[in-house]
């Protein structure tokens, strides 16, 4: 059984002008010790799907229909105590921006006491320093640090505070929000390196979401590629990235610059992702795709197997 | 764009259609609600002649203090006045006092305000300080000084009232025109040879329309709510005239012996009408100036 | 800028406010009216009683020395003379003003507690009818005239229920005394503090009686901006990322709402809290005639009916210079607290 199980997954934001649907229809599921990634442009829904795991959407945004398993936990529907100790507990979240996701006027030593003693009660302040401190030693953050504030920090040093936080109560899941985004490359190397190791070590299970390709060919072992809200190709990394088959993928690997090919010129998708609060009818790139035909404008392509991936492209689903 | 193009889209701006406004959210809601409440009430007021059963202020038409009936829908007071015929007509007066106050407001706040913000300098200082001083001292504490100095009277009270108020109006005026003030295309206009006069109506005033009206509406409640609170505190017209303010400050008396209804009823219209503005005014301010901080 | 440039700066700007608002009242009473003297008396009066009047008030002399002598007369503390029994003015004002200040401390209690309780539930609730019903009360409730709900208050909760009293501020006889230590008398005239001093509790609990009316009306009305505030400050800070995070690590959602995001909107609240005292000193005036509240506010409504203007002039100088002291305190401790002009 998957340890995350997401079916027909569907969020909406309600605003005045209309209902936009930052994820539609989305099914996903992750097995016990696999790393999945979630690959995208800004805007397709693939944070909103990270936050949904959580029931973390901000209104005016909601979970329209579907569902999501967490090892046996209705997320959607069990009450907000049982969420409440999932979060942090079963689930680590990574944010993006490290320096507006933790709390400017609490030390870091703080923010572990508090999520700590919140989920264990009991547990004595000092020991709770003590975790933490272990934990932050185990990426690479002196113990004397404990004392800082946040902005004390750099900002590879804060992520792996982040990486701390979520890591601290062992969780079974955990997930990547862009985790490296905010980071310039060389620490963004450290720290996918880091979770690397971590993953190996502490045989997680790993949820990464980003919109670069090039962490993802490193550390997931499935990818699923969403385009405007929904899942346009699911598949081994291996064979995803050797064969892409959904346009758009192959156009995103296309787009990556290639610093062994002798004058290459950069490649980009013609035209821009679709207003969501009027999306075109059919398959929603088909106004992008350079292999649209009748069909792509009409009916909207369903995610169907094809080899040993899925895709949603009705150039793989004649029927 | 050509200056009557731009001054058409501000003015369009200021009057958004009544459906436009439906669609524009809870503000729009606001404004659409409060300016209904408003023009039924002044309506109301402006026909209560026609309307009324009796005279308002001819006295024993009734039992003396009888409760709301059907002869007398709401009821009478002690001095057998009909509280209903008094209701349709006591809002008159705070038309007037309202009115007049926020036209001296506009006459005096709005050219003050212009022009020392655009001016700057000492003008700018100087103006603000006095304006700071009055918009800090408690607003009906002031009017209560002047308006006892000046004597009763519509007018008297209205200039009370407006002393009161101006600042308001100047330093919302003043906010807009310095940030206004600083805008590339009236750099640009400057740059081209425009005259200070010429920059400041058509580049500067249009602009500020918008806040000016929207603070004026909630001025009106306010004009309202602190002549209610002249009257109340014995700084209102002669008894002559009905006013829900006297029918209020009178009322008082009239409590103990379980006679409810006469300050009632004039009580919830000044609340009414004091709502209707406000609505409309914050509803304003909403559209206008979207989160304006305030 | 350093804290001790900032009061600095600030005192600086305090003080030709002040002159100006002394000069401005006293331009309204003495010179507005032409005579004021002569309009206390409503009909003809024997010149010669009137100059004499004048006198004992210093009115008769010419408008320039009667400026001097006003301003000089308030550095010493002396807010005029009375024109009904030629009596000094700040001895009814310091006897009088504790009453208004223990209404202003409640009310603010009041004001601020609930429009902040009730902004953070609407702001938890967006857009729900909870969420709507909660900024129609904040706006409503400032459209009713504070007078007007006293009456209604005193109407359902005095006279209908009998669960409080109507008017005053004390059962007569029961006004607490202080502390009386040896030859020392400490009391502040505020009745609530006096007798704890005396350590009569039944004493506290009457002044609270008393009190709770009066502070509920006032406190009620004013409370609509502390709503609006506290919502928008809330519904700002709600969406920020570290809130988000803080939900995401498990926090208790009263934890993340009162401990992470409340917090933000602490010194906007204060500064309001400064900003609103003369609203609520307006609204005192007016609340305690209704409750038959002894205080500064129900002294000058008073003076009105006796036309005596002078008695005016002292009472609206004091509050002018009340209000004054207040806001500069206010920012002064805005400026300790904020970061900002700390470091």
């Amino acid at each position: 059984m998957p340890l995350l199980d997401i079916q027909s997954l569907v969020v909406e934001y309600h605003t005045f002008r209309a209902n936009v649907k930052a994820v539609d229809r989305v099914s996903l599921s992750l097995e016990k010790g696999r790393t999945l990634g979630l690959v995208g442009e800004s805007g397709c829904g693939k944070s909103t799907l990270g936050l949904s795991t959580l029931r973390l959407i901000p209104p005016p945004g909601k979970i329209v229909s579907g569902q999501i398993t967490l090892d046996g936990i209705d997320i959607i529907n069990c009450p907000e105590e049982e969420i409440r100790r999932v979060r942090g507990k079963r689930v680590g979240y990574i944010f993006q921006d490290p320096m507006t996701s933790l709390n400017p006027v609490k030390k870091i030593g703080a923010h572990f006491v508090e999520m700590i003693r919140t989920h264990e009660p009991g547990v004595a302040e000092g020991d709770a320093l003590k975790r933490a401190k272990e934990v932050l030693g185990r990426l690479g953050i002196l113990p004397e640090r404990i004392n800082d504030f946040p902005h004390q920090f750099s900002g590879g040093m804060r992520q792996r505070v982040m990486i701390g936080l979520a890591l601290a109560l062992d969780p079974d899941l955990l997930i990547a929000d862009e985790p490296t985004t905010s980071l310039d490359v060389i620490v963004e190397a450290q720290i996918i390196e880091l979770l690397k190791e971590l993953k190996e070590s502490l045989n997680l299970t790993l949820l990464l979401i980003t919109h670069n390709i090039g962490i993802i060919a490193e550390t997931a072992d499935r990818v699923a590629v969403m385009y405007a809200g929904r899942i346009a190709e699911l598949g081994e990394t291996r064979a995803l990235f050797e064969k892409p088959m959904h346009p758009y993928t192959q156009a995103l690997l296309n787009s990556v610059p290639n610093i062994t090919k002798k004058d290459q010129v950069l490649s980009w998708i013609l035209g821009a992702p679709p207003d969501l609060a009027e999306p075109p009818p059919g398959c929603l790139f088909h106004p992008r795709c350079p292999y649209a035909f009748d069909r792509c404008k009409k009916e909207e392509p369903l995610l169907l197997k094809h080899n040993s991936s899925e895709v949603a492209c009705h150039l793989y689903n004649r029927r | 764009m050509s200056n009557e193009r731009r001054q058409g889209r501000i003015l369009v701006q200021l009057f958004p259609s009544l459906i436009g406004l439906a669609r524009r959210g809870l503000a729009g809601w606001a404004v659409l609600i409060g300016g209904v409440i408003v023009a039924t009430v002044a309506i109301m007021t402006v026909v209560s002649p026609w309307i009324s059963p009796y005279n308002p202020i001819a006295i024993n038409v009734g039992p003396i203090l009888s409760p709301p009936s059907s002869e007398f829908p709401l009821g009478t007071n002690h001095l057998g006045q009909d509280m209903l015929s008094r209701v349709y007509s006591g809002g008159s007066i705070m038309f007037q006092v309202a009115l007049l106050s926020v036209i001296v407001c506009l006459v005096v706040g709005v050219p003050i305000g212009l022009f020392a913000s655009y001016t700057g300098g000492y003008t700018d200082k100087v103006a603000s300080l006095v304006m700071d001083s009055i918009y800090a001292f408690p607003g009906l504490v002031l009017a209560i000084a002047i308006a006892a100095m000046l004597g009763p009277g519509v007018v008297n009270m209205a200039l009370s009232i407006a002393v009161v108020y101006v600042p308001s109006y100047f330093r919302i005026i003043r906010s807009q025109v310095l940030t206004i003030k600083e805008l590339p295309y009236v750099e640009a206009a400057h740059m081209m040879g425009a005259r200070a006069r010429k920059t400041l109506f058509s580049y500067i005033l249009p602009n500020v329309i918008p806040s000016i009206v929207a603070v004026a509406t909630i001025n009106f409640a306010d004009a309202i709510l602190t002549a209610a609170g002249l009257t109340f505190v014995g700084l209102g017209l002669p008894v002559s005239t009905p006013d829900w303010g006297w029918d209020l400050t009178y009322g008082r008396r009239l409590l103990p012996s379980g006679a409810w209804w006469a300050i009632t009823f004039p009580g919830l219209m000044v609340v009414l009408l004091a709502l209707g503005f406000t609505l409309m005014g914050e509803g304003l301010s909403e559209l206008f100036n979207p989160r304006l901080q305030r | 800028m350093s804290l001790r440039s900032y009061v600095i700066a600030r005192l600086l700007l305090t003080i030709p406010m002040i002159m100006l608002l002394l000069t401005f009242v006293f331009l309204v009473v003495r010179v507005l009216p032409g005579d004021p003297a002569s309009l206390h008396f409503e009909k003809q009066v024997n010149p010669q009683m009137l100059l004499e009047f004048k006198r004992q008030l210093g009115l008769d002399k010419p408008i320039e020395i009667q400026y001097v002598e006003y301003l000089v007369g308030l550095l010493r503390g002396d807010f005029g003379k009375s024109m009904q029994d030629f009596s000094p003015v700040s001895q009814q004002i310091f006897s009088a003003f504790p009453a208004t200040l223990e209404l202003a401390i409640f009310s603010t209690i009041i004001m601020v507690l609930v429009g902040v309780v009730l902004g953070v539930q609407a702001s938890r609730s967006y857009n729900s009818v909870q969420d709507h019903s909660v900024r129609i009360f904040g706006i409503g409730s400032y459209a009713i005239p504070v007078f007007f709900l006293g009456e209604v208050m005193i109407m359902i909760f005095a006279i209908y229920l009998h669960l409080f009293p109507a008017g005053d501020r004390i059962y007569p006889g029961m006004v607490p005394t202080g502390l009386t230590l040896g030859g020392l008398h400490w009391s502040t005239g505020l009745y609530t503090i006096d007798s704890i001093l005396e350590g009569n509790p039944s004493k506290f609990a009457m002044s609270l009686r008393y009190l709770f009316l009066p502070s509920l009306t006032l406190g009620t009305v004013l409370c609509g901006i502390f709503i609006r505030l506290t919502r928008g400050n809330m519904l700002e800070t709600l969406q920020l990322d570290f809130v988000t995070a803080a939900r995401a690590r498990g926090l208790k959602e009263r934890t993340v709402v009162y401990g992470y995001a409340l917090r933000n909107a602490f010194l906007p609240i204060l500064t309001m809290m400064g900003l609103q005292f003369a609203a609520l000193l307006a609204g005192a005036v007016l609340t305690e005639t209704t409750f038959s509240w002894p205080g500064l506010g129900r002294y000058l409504v008073d003076r009105i009916s006796f036309r005596d203007y002078t008695a005016i002039q002292g009472v609206v100088v004091f509050f002018g210079i009340l209000v004054a002291i207040v806001s500069l305190a206010v920012d002064i401790i805005y400026a300790y607290l904020d970061p900002r002009i700390r470091f």
